[in-house]
């Protein structure tokens, strides 16, 4: 097999072995129950390319529903030439480098707002990301002494925060979605780039969750996303190579503000 | 239970001290004060229901109308019924209709008009309460119909967004084990300050608190509780800026436990201090009287701070939630406060610190329904890792003695539970409990042992942090982020402007009755009240 092409692996190269679980509404009751049940399973997992498939444990939940846990081997290549990947475009920087490159590149404190907007009222995310405390060992944009945060908190509605960041003369507006039923999380950001949009001057707008896929930033209006896991720091780096541009660094030459977002 | 950690009683009893001497002021404040929702809460338990064309409660417009006319420092309860009296409404309902209108002249009565109208709105909520306390009797009668569970009590979140989904969700649940069953409310409720009407079919995340999806799940839960041969318990929410209105449809829809912290709201909805205080304390006798079982949210701390460090913390929040909740009435057996099992895995000793801790809660509380939260915040996409942290918190929850365990899910942090994640979860939790259930009587820690040490270390803390708070008060600790990091000014956040000082000559028949029933001797006098009202 060429370097670029490979297989699953269970215990010995290219075997292609692979572990799924999932749950059909068929009842696991009688005998003749339990065997169709089994074979329905059987069904999908060769439906998903899994050939043989081995049915290694199945579980009556309530008189409807059956639990199944399934191994088998695919046939799937994957090629790794093929599998594209968003590199980070911006330098991870400590503290103390944010601070300098703000001070240098911007020449004044560098201003933040932050909010939940819609019906979301969850802000551990954003207050993860803006409180001091901050988290996975890192301290939030509050902690940055060239950084000056808002925090507007939960369910703050759109026109307020279009309103409330042009009064704060923001830099960039930091928007945090958790929830993510009826896809609420796609909707509140398009309608917020929009808003932005509409009113002219347009920060910096970013936009994080847990749902979220970073490859969808245009198509959302916003210029960045930032998904499960990041962190205050990687967020921070990112705001001072958009905002204040080092002399000599490619993104000297990129627009901070992007203009006519689609939404 | 004598106690495993050889606490210190001196200390423990100082802790108390300053947890009451830092809670005083907050109540005389709560004393003192009203608020709109406090006031509607007045008129659902004098049994007004349903909304205008627009879907805005008619004891929203009532209260609206008489804030608007004499103000509501006098309460609601004297303007309406003078009004009702002297205006020819036959009903609260018609009252609200026709005041929506500004069809209605509200006045603050005096002499003998105030005595009519105080005698009418008496009888009214004596009734009302009546309900609650026929509601408490009806739970104690379907217990003995069917039975007790053993505890700790398997408690369960269904969040489906429709109530008519949520049935069958909540029913499964206990057919496979719950003994509670909590309907997550819609995300965003916490900050309406109206409660919406009747079956609703679309939430976010959850589905909202209606008196008629109260109603109809208790219902459904009674079913499945003769079906198990247990009673099967119903949980929901008295928090956000409607607090005092949602339980008091807990009370009338006969609710077992409610989500009812002291400062949850304040941290982690910025919904202001002073109206949170002044809710949750109307909020909390209305509890007392209904036979409900707080749930304190102290786990949500650990869940912005650090597990270890924030420790105290929790303590400190549990006997300020202790201290307010009885001094509204409630028992020990009605005390569900709450801690969590949110410290780094990675944390050498990471159990030990668990067991101390959750031990440590036990013994401060001994006769307190504690609830006991899993793991969620060092969750991860590792589902077989967290299937094993789950197991580790049953362990700690059943060797603690824990009296409530919300069960664990090892998706957290990915989506909301599939079937197979719950039906996992609770097998993880019965092999736990039938392998280690008895457990907790051979547990005891070494004295002067690692996790007897961390017990009084974390005790110790409570009682610095209590006194700071003690000397600067609870409203400036609050504001200065004490609590879950964030900071809260006490005149910042949602629904101040529905905090109104009470006047001389300020009437709260509900409050009248709550108040007088601490007791024996309060519960007849309400009935004798209730007869009164029947008999009108």
């Amino acid at each position: 097999m060429s370097g670029n092409v490979v297989r699953p692996y269970g215990d010995t190269t290219g075997d292609g072995r692979v572990q799924i679980s999932f749950t059909l509404p068929v009842p696991f009751g009688t005998a003749t129950e339990k065997a169709r049940a089994e074979g329905a399973a059987m069904q999908l997992a060769v439906k998903m390319g899994l050939d043989p498939a081995m049915v290694v444990h199945a579980k009556g939940m309530g008189p409807d529903y059956t639990f199944f846990i399934v191994y088998g081997r695919v046939s799937h290549l994957v090629d790794l030439s093929e599998v594209t990947v968003t590199e980070r475009e911006f330098p991870l920087l400590s503290p103390a480098e944010v601070n300098l490159r703000i001070r240098t590149g911007l020449g004044r404190k560098l201003v933040v707002v932050g909010a939940c907007i819609g019906t979301d009222a969850h802000t551990v995310g954003i207050d993860a990301i803006l409180n001091v405390k901050g988290h996975s060992g890192e301290k939030g944009l509050e902690y940055y002494r060239e950084i000056r945060v808002v925090n507007l908190g939960s369910q703050v509605a759109v026109p307020d925060l279009v309103a409330r960041a042009k009064a704060e003369g923001a830099d960039a507006v930091l928007v945090s979605q958790v929830v993510t039923q009826r896809d609420a999380h796609i909707s509140n950001a398009k309608e917020m780039s929009a808003a932005f949009d509409a009113a002219g001057e347009r920060p910096l707008l970013v936009i994080g969750g847990p749902r979220f896929d970073p490859s969808m930033a245009v198509d959302l209006g916003v210029d960045k996303i930032f998904g499960k896991g990041t962190t205050p720091g990687e967020v921070a780096s990112y705001l001072a190579y958009a905002l204040a541009p080092a002399s000599g660094d490619p993104a000297a030459d990129a627009p901070a503000h992007r203009v006519g977002a689609d939404a | 239970m004598g106690t495993r950690l050889n606490l210190d009683p001196a200390v423990v009893r100082q802790a108390r001290e300053l947890a009451a001497k830092a809670g005083q002021p907050i109540v005389e404040m709560a004393k003192t004060h009203t608020t709109v929702s406090v006031e509607r809460a007045v008129l659902r338990l004098a049994g007004l229901q349903g909304a205008d064309a627009d879907g805005m409660p008619w004891v929203n417009r009532l209260v609206d109308a008489v804030r608007e006319s004499t103000g509501l420092e006098h309460g609601v309860a004297l303007p309406a019924w003078d009004a009702m009296l002297t205006g020819g409404h036959d009903s609260l309902a018609a009252l609200a209709e026709a005041a929506s209108h500004g069809k209605v002249p509200f006045r603050i009565p005096a002499g003998a008009d105030a005595d009519a109208a105080r005698i009418a709105a008496r009888a009214a909520l004596a009734h009302g309460i009546g309900k609650i306390d026929a509601n408490r009797a009806r739970r104690q009668e379907l217990i003995e119909q069917t039975a007790e569970p053993r505890k700790p009590w398997i408690y369960l979140i269904v969040a489906t967004g429709d109530i008519y989904e949520d049935i069958p969700q909540a029913q499964a649940a206990a057919r496979e084990g719950a003994d509670i069953i909590a309907v997550i409310r819609s995300t965003g409720q916490s900050l309406l300050d109206y409660v919406p009407e009747g079956a609703t079919r679309e939430g976010f995340a959850g589905t909202y608190a209606t008196q008629e999806n109260f109603r109809l799940m208790r219902a459904a839960l009674d079913e499945t509780s003769r079906e198990l041969g247990r009673y099967v318990r119903l949980t929901n929410y008295a928090s956000g800026l409607c607090m005092p209105e949602i339980a008091s449809l807990a009370g009338l829809e006969r609710l077992d436990m409610m989500l009812n912290d002291c400062m949850y709201g304040i941290i982690f909805r910025d919904i202001n201090p002073r109206r949170t205080f002044i809710d949750q304390r109307f909020s909390r006798q209305i509890h007392a009287r209904a036979g409900i079982i707080i749930n304190t949210g102290e786990d949500n701390y650990l869940t912005t701070a650090d597990a270890v460090d924030a420790a105290h913390t929790v303590v400190v929040s549990q006997l300020m939630n202790e201290y307010f909740g009885k001094e509204a009435g409630l028992a020990d057996s009605q005390l569900g406060l709450g801690h969590a099992f949110e410290i780094n895995p990675a944390v050498p000793d990471s159990f030990l610190l668990e067991l101390a801790h959750a031990q440590l809660v036990r013994e401060l509380f001994p006769d307190a329904p504690l609830k006991y939260m899993p793991p969620t915040k060092h969750m991860t996409g590792n589902v077989f890792a967290g299937y094993l942290l789950d197991a580790f918190f049953n362990l700690c929850g059943v060797m603690t003695d824990q009296s409530i365990l919300l069960i664990g899910m090892m998706t957290e942090g990915i989506h909301t539970p599939f079937l197979s994640d719950r039906d996992l979860a609770l097998e993880n939790v019965r092999y736990v409990r039938d392998a280690a259930g008895r457990l907790g009587e051979s547990f005891v820690p070494a004295p002067g042992g690692f996790i007897e040490k961390r017990a009084s270390e974390v005790l110790g803390e409570s009682v610095g942090l209590l006194r700071r708070i003690a000397d600067e008060g609870l409203l400036t600790a609050i504001a200065d982020g004490t609590f879950g990091i964030t900071k809260r000014p006490a005149d910042g956040g949602r629904g101040l402007a529905g905090v109104i000082g009470r006047a001389d000559g300020y009437f709260n028949p509900a409050s009248e009755i709550l108040e007088a029933g601490n007791g024996a001797a309060g519960a007849d006098q309400a009935r004798a009240l209730t007869e009164i009202g029947a008999s009108k």
